[in-house]
């Protein structure tokens, strides 16, 4: 429209106005709308808390996830192998096969453990000694214990060796400790994927809460709408207000969500640590750390922004003067 | 400053408001609109403003064909515009400052040269002292007349207004007219839409008539005279 830019000369804007005058348009809104959420907090509260207990869930998740690897994580170094040898073995082929294995460099250590040493421990731990008394020969194996060298051998590579030395004829079978390990960090990874879903689902809540309520301010200011419409406002103009209302939302949703994970983190952790106690661990929970932290809320801040932009552009154009 | 060309205008449902109207304001010319209601007053005002789009005929403003604008420039277009309406348009929680500054803020205007232009237009309107006060403890006259200082404060080569004293008694609605004439007289280009028969009669200036979408009276001419 070579009519307008023809016109515009009439009242002379410069360049450089127009873009100061948008920064400052920029700033004013942003503190506007964040003014008018603090100054009538009743308004926004009900949407704010839901929309925290929303992200904090998915933050929940990834503490109980995360903390869950990272106990299997401790465990991973502790794997080791046991040999249940033949009843029929000779303790002294049992001796040879400790010094075979112990030739090879592969394991930290590989140590027996006797019929007798095996009748015992289980005298001490089990409180059955007359049980056993009462048989007439000791009906425990012996047993090999390998702790592999490499803390970090993969438990599959384990399992390849296990198998080998089940076809010693001197071993009955062999058991890996880190077995229910393995079953636990598959439960692990299906729970993570579950995890995943549930946020991503959680996400698309925030988007559609964000978006009704900018829908109903949209709505609430029909008529203002239509004026500023008909002074000649453009659509950018008009967006601004309610994207940055949606992105507050977003961001103080965030910080109340962040707020409530804390709060959790703390109120299980001293509980955590004294059930681990009990089990000779130093455990310690893990919480949220700062970049995390900023994360949630900058997810919060960016699904706000988004969830107010798609209600914008879908309901500013159904708004027309008359 | 406007042309019609043939212009039709049929909205969804069949109801044909405007059928064929041709005429042409001169720039810093003020002319009436006239006509019942329904004869198409309403229509042809948004037409300029691009609330509506012609069906058929051609709304050339400033030697522009408008009714193949784009949407996106629609609000420039309407920046060129100032509009009064009977109802008045104004925004109920916001001071009469504020109101008449709401163009020059939707314009880019700089924020250090606001305050003296929406008080010259406030002070053209006699409203000066007014400016903190909210439109709803304003009288319907003063409500108006902040209507016309929104609209005249960027300064539009163009005012159009729909009913502007509708809903006003005759010697607040001569006052009303009177601020036109004296925004015409410095060059800017006026359309009453009106029904004061009476009060159109003692201005002397060019009338059209509508009746049922069609032309009946044109004091204009049908071309604008280069």
């Amino acid at each position: 429209m070579a009519g307008a830019s023809k016109q515009a000369t009439t009242h002379k804007i410069s360049i450089f106005d127009r873009f100061a005058m948008g920064l400052k348009l920029h700033r004013k809104n942003a503190v506007t709308c964040l003014l008018q959420i603090l100054k009538h907090p009743a308004n926004s509260l009900l949407t704010i808390m839901v929309l925290a207990i929303a992200l904090a869930l998915p933050g929940i998740f990834y503490i109980v996830t995360n903390n869950a690897k990272a106990l299997s994580g401790d465990w991973d170094s502790s794997m080791a192998m046991s040999l249940y040898l033949e009843k029929s073995a000779n303790e002294n082929k049992a001796r040879e096969l400790v010094a075979d294995l112990l030739e090879s460099a592969e394991y930290k250590s590989v140590s027996l453990m006797t019929k007798e040493e095996a009748l015992e421990e289980f005298k001490q731990n089990s409180g059955q000694a007359n049980a056993l008394e009462m048989l007439e020969e000791n009906p425990l194996p012996m047993v090999i214990t390998i702790v592999p060298g490499d803390e970090n051998i993969s438990p599959e590579l384990l399992q390849n060796r296990a198998a080998e030395l089940e076809a010693n004829p001197l071993v009955e079978f062999a058991i890996l400790d880190t077995q229910w390990i393995l079953r636990y960090q598959e439960i692990l990874k299906v729970s993570e994927k579950i995890g995943s879903f549930i946020s991503l689902l959680l996400a698309i809540g925030v988007l559609l809460i964000v978006g009704n309520t900018i829908r109903l301010a949209i709505l609430n200011r029909r008529e203002e709408i239509q004026v500023i419409k008909l002074v000649g406002a453009t659509d950018a103009f008009i967006r601004r207000p309610f994207l940055y209302t949606g992105f507050w939302y977003g961001l103080i949703a965030g910080l109340i969500a962040a707020l409530m994970i804390s709060i959790l983190s703390n109120l299980i952790g001293s509980s955590a640590s004294r059930l681990a106690e009990l089990y000779q661990s130093s455990y310690q929970l893990l919480g949220l750390s700062g970049t995390q932290v900023l994360a949630l809320i900058g997810i919060g801040a960016l699904l706000g922004l988004v969830g107010a932009w798609i209600s914008v552009r879908k309901h500013l154009k159904e708004i027309q003067p008359t | 400053m406007i042309e019609f060309h043939q212009v039709f205008k049929r909205y969804e449902g069949g109801h044909e408001a405007l059928k064929g109207v041709s005429f042409a304001l001169q720039s810093g010319e003020m002319a009436f609109l006239t006509g019942h209601s329904g004869a198409g007053k309403s229509t042809l005002l948004k037409l300029i403003a691009l609330m509506e789009r012609p069906t058929r005929g051609q709304v050339i403003l400033d030697g522009q064909n408008i009714s193949k604008a784009k949407d996106r420039h629609i609000p420039l277009h309407r920046r060129k515009i100032g509009m009064i309406f009977q109802d008045h348009r104004l925004l109920y929680d916001r001071t009469v400052f504020d109101n008449v500054a709401l163009p020059l803020i939707i314009a880019g205007v700089a924020e250090r040269d606001i305050p003296k232009r929406v008080r010259a237009a406030l002070d053209k309107v006699g409203l000066l002292n007014k400016e903190k006060q909210l439109p709803i403890q304003l009288s319907g006259g003063e409500q108006q007349r902040v209507g016309i200082a929104r609209a005249v404060v960027n300064k539009p080569p163009l005012l159009l207004a729909d009913e502007p004293t509708g809903n006003l008694d005759p010697e607040l609605s001569a006052e009303i007219m009177s601020l036109f004439e004296q925004f015409n007289q410095v060059g800017v280009s006026v359309l009453i839409a009106s029904h004061d028969l009476g009060l159109i009669a003692r201005l002397k200036h060019p009338v059209i008539t509508l009746k049922d979408g069609r032309t009946i009276r044109n004091d204009l001419t049908e071309e604008v005279v280069a």
